[in-house]
C-alpha cells in the first residue's frame, strides 16, 4: 500500500476493488468512460477494465439516477455520479420519492443498494453553480443514508459498507480532498495521532495530541473540513496551548452520537463545523443530538460554523470570506474556552 | 377535448376471461366510488372507468416477469394483471390481506414485477434501468410504463426516451391520451403530438384508436415482440376516455363531453356483441365485487408499522 496515496486515488481504486469483487455493480454517469474517466478522474480505468458495466449518459441527472434506481430495483448495485454535486438538484425527485421510500412504502423492507457520489465543495473557484455543499437538503430522509469523504478513511471499506447497506446511500465527496494525501499512519500535521472509534465500516477519525489526558475541546469536523480543522486544531495549541480533539465521522446521516457523547461531556466544549451556510444545516442537527446526550455536562454552547450566508463567489479573495477557514474555525475554537 | 361524437363502435365478442377481466376492473372502480359516497374510504382514488380494456388487452402480450410500471390511475392496470380485487381493497381500505401493508394504498402497489408510483412520469427512467438489466442479462423481458397524455410535460419522460432509443432498450411506453389531465384538456398541456415526440428520438410509435380487443393484440403483438427481442423501444398511444372524475367529485368538464365520452364506452359495446353472456357475465362479477368488499370491510385493520 503506498503511503501517500492521493484521495482521489484512493477512491478510484475503491471503485476498482468493488467493481472486481461484485459484477453487479455499474457506475453511471456523465463523461466518466476512459481515457477522460470523469471530471475528476475518479473513474480513470473502470471502463476499459468493467465494459458495459460502466455507462456513460447524456446530460440527464435525473435519468441518471432513475436507470440507477431500476438497477437497484432488478437487484443490482448501481454507483451513481454526478458531475458536480450542485446538479444533484435535478435528481431530487428520483432520490428522495423512489430510491429512498421505495425502501419501505411498499409494506416491507426492500433493499436498494445505490450509492450517489457527489463532488462538493469551493475552493476550486468554479463559481456559484458548481461550489455548493447540498448535504443539508437530503437530511432526514427516511432510509436514505449520507456519508462523506474524508483523508483518513479507506474507501474501499466505505464504499462496500455503503454498498451493502441495503439503503440508498450519498457520498459526499470534497472536491479538494482528491489532489490531498491520504493519512494512514504516523502523526498527522506533526502533531496528532489519527485512531478510529466506534463500530463497522463507518468508524470514525479521532485526531489527538499525544499526552494529553483529556482535551478541553472537542471539534467535530466531516470530511471535507478536516484539514482546515486540523489546521486549526494545530494552531490553538501551538500558539495558545489550547488542546482540541478532532472528530471526523464518516456516516453524517443518519448521525450516531454514542462515540462523541462521552468526549464531548468530558471536555464541555464542542464546536461542530462544515460548509454549508446557516439554516437547517447538519450542524444544528448534531448539535441538537449533543444538547439531547451532554446536558448537563455542557459549560457552554454548541458552537457552530458555517460558511457565509452567502452564494460561493468564483473570485479567489471574493469565495475566501465566504467558504470556511481555518482561520474562522480558529477564532470559534478560542471564544469557546474563553 | 376534441372528441366527436362517435356511434358506439363495433366490438367482437370477447372469451368469458377477457370479459370477466374488463368488468372485474369495472366492477370494482365502480363499488370504490360507493364505498367514497358511503364515507367508508380515506384519501382518493383515480379510477380508470372507460380505460379498462388497455391492461385488458395487453395483458396476454405482457409476459409474467415483464416489469409492469403503473401510475395513479393503476386499478386496471393491477387487476388485469393479478386478478386479485381482495388484496387491492384491502390496500386501499389499509386492511388485512393489503398487499403492501396498507402502506402504499391505491397509487403505491409493488408485487412481483408489477410496481406502480405517485409521481407522474419517474417510473420512465426507472423502468429504462429495468430494461437495461434485462438486456444485459440476455432475458427476453421488457419493462413496460404507462403514463397519461398530461405527463408527457414531464422532463424525465424525455430524459429517458433519449437514452431507451440510444441504448436500444426493451421499453414498452403505454400512452393513455384520455384527453385530459386532471382538469386540463390536452389542447392547453401539449404542443405537437405523442407521435411528433416519439419520432423525435427515432422512437418507434403506433397509435390505437379502435377499443377492440382483438384487433388492438393483433396490431401490437408484432410490435411488442421487436420492443422484447430486437430491443426496440415503442411508444403506444391509445386513443381513449375517462369516464369518470380525475379523483372523486373533481369532473369539471361540461356534461355534453362527459356525454360524448360515455357514448364511445366499450362497457354498451361489448354487450351488444352478445347482450346475454354479458349479462350473465356481468351480473357474476358485480357479485364477486359486492362479496369481496363485504368481506374486506369486515377484516381488522392492518397494524403499523413496516415489516
Ligand atoms: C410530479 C407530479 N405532478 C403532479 C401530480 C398530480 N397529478 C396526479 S395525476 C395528474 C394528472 C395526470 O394526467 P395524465 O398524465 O394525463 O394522466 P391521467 O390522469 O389522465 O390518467 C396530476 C397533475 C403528480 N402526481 N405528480
Amino acid at each position: 500500500m503506498k503511503r501517500n496515496e492521493r484521495v482521489g486515488e484512493n477512491l478510484n481504486r475503491a471503485l476498482h476493488d468493488v467493481m472486481a469483487a461484485h459484477d453487479d455493480t455499474f457506475l453511471i454517469g456523465e463523461d466518466v468512460l476512459d481515457p477522460y474517466g470523469g471530471a475528476f478522474n475518479i473513474t480513470k480505468g473502470l471502463s476499459d477494465r468493467f465494459g458495459d458495466r460502466v455507462l456513460t449518459t447524456p446530460i440527464s441527472e435525473n435519468a441518471i439516477l432513475g436507470i440507477a434506481n431500476g438497477l437497484a430495483l432488478t437487484g443490482n448495485k448501481p454507483i451513481a455520479e454526478m458531475m458536480f454535486g450542485d446538479f444533484i438538484t435535478l435528481a431530487f425527485d428520483q432520490i428522495v420519492n423512489f430510491s429512498a421510500k421505495s425502501v419501505a412504502m411498499y409494506g416491507r423492507q426492500h433493499p436498494m443498494h445505490l450509492v450517489v457520489r457527489c463532488p462538493v465543495g469551493g475552493r476550486r473557484g468554479y463559481g456559484p453553480t458548481h461550489s455548493q455543499s447540498p448535504q443539508k437538503h437530503f437530511l432526514g430522509v427516511p432510509d436514505l443514508h449520507l456519508f462523506e469523504l474524508s483523508p483518513f478513511h479507506d474507501n474501499t471499506a466505505v464504499l462496500n459498507g455503503m454498498i451493502e447497506l441495503g439503503k440508498p446511500s450519498i457520498f459526499f465527496e470534497d472536491k479538494v480532498l482528491y489532489t490531498e494525501r491520504r493519512h494512514q499512519e504516523g502523526l498527522v500535521a506533526d502533531l496528532f495521532t489519527l485512531e478510529f472509534v466506534g463500530e463497522g465500516p463507518f468508524p470514525t477519525a479521532r485526531l489527538s495530541i499525544d499526552g494529553i489526558g483529556d482535551p478541553e475541546l472537542v471539534l467535530i469536523a466531516p470530511g471535507g473540513l478536516a484539514g482546515r480543522a486540523v489546521e486549526a486544531a494545530r494552531e490553538l495549541f501551538l500558539s495558545h496551548e489550547i488542546a482540541c480533539a478532532v472528530y471526523v465521522p464518516s456516516a453524517l446521516y443518519p448521525f450516531d452520537v454514542s462515540v462523541l457523547a462521552d468526549p464531548v461531556a468530558r471536555a464541555g466544549r464542542v464546536c461542530v463545523v462544515e460548509d454549508a451556510p446557516p439554516g437547517g444545516s447538519w450542524g444544528a442537527e448534531v448539535a441538537h443530538q449533543l444538547y439531547s446526550h451532554c446536558w448537563q455536562s455542557l459549560r457552554a454552547p454548541v458552537r457552530l460554523v458555517h460558511s457565509a450566508d452567502s452564494v460561493i463567489p468564483t473570485a479567489l479573495h471574493l469565495e475566501r470570506d465566504v467558504v470556511v477557514s481555518s482561520r474562522s474555525v480558529g477564532s470559534a475554537l478560542r471564544e469557546l474556552v474563553r | 377535448m376534441t372528441i366527436t361524437a362517435q356511434a358506439p363502435p363495433e366490438l367482437r365478442a370477447l372469451d368469458d376471461e377477457d370479459l370477466e377481466s374488463l368488468l372485474l376492473v369495472r366492477h370494482f372502480e365502480r363499488k370504490l366510488l360507493d364505498l367514497f359516497a358511503a364515507g367508508k374510504l380515506n384519501g382518493t382514488t383515480h379510477t380508470c372507468l372507460g380505460q379498462e380494456y388497455v391492461p385488458v388487452s395487453l395483458n396476454p402480450l405482457l409476459a409474467e416477469d415483464d416489469f409492469v410500471f403503473s401510475n395513479h390511475r393503476g386499478h386496471g392496470h393491477y387487476l388485469a394483471r393479478f386478478a386479485d380485487p381482495a388484496g387491492l381493497l384491502a390496500e386501499i381500505t389499509g386492511r388485512e390481506g393489503a398487499v403492501c401493508g396498507g402502506v402504499g394504498g391505491s397509487q403505491h402497489i409493488f408485487r412481483g414485477s408489477y410496481l406502480s408510483t405517485g409521481i407522474q412520469g419517474e417510473s420512465l427512467p426507472v423502468a429504462a434501468g429495468a430494461a437495461l438489466h434485462f438486456k444485459r442479462n440476455e432475458l427476453p423481458l421488457l419493462a413496460a410504463v404507462y403514463i397519461g397524455d398530461g405527463t408527457w410535460g414531464e422532463g424525465s419522460v424525455y430524459e429517458a426516451l433519449n437514452i431507451a432509443q440510444l441504448w436500444e432498450l426493451p421499453l414498452l411506453v403505454v400512452v393513455e391520451n384520455n384527453g385530459i389531465s386532471q382538469t386540463t384538456p390536452s389542447a392547453a398541456n401539449m404542443a405537437g403530438t405523442v407521435r411528433g415526440r416519439a419520432e423525435a428520438f427515432g422512437v418507434g410509435y403506433h397509435r390505437v384508436t379502435t377499443h377492440d380487443i382483438h384487433r388492438i393484440r393483433a396490431e401490437l403483438a408484432p410490435e411488442i415482440e421487436r420492443v422484447r427481442h430486437q430491443h426496440q423501444p415503442l411508444v403506444v398511444e391509445f386513443e381513449t376516455v375517462r369516464l369518470g372524475p380525475h379523483s372523486k367529485g373533481d369532473d369539471t368538464r361540461p356534461a355534453e363531453v362527459v356525454e360524448r365520452a360515455r357514448q364511445r364506452d366499450w362497457y354498451g359495446g361489448y354487450r351488444a356483441a352478445d347482450p346475454e353472456r354479458f349479462d350473465r357475465h356481468d351480473h357474476k362479477v358485480r357479485e364477486l365485487i359486492d362479496l369481496v368488499a363485504a368481506d374486506v370491510l369486515e377484516r381488522p385493520l392492518v397494524s403499523g408499522g413496516v415489516a
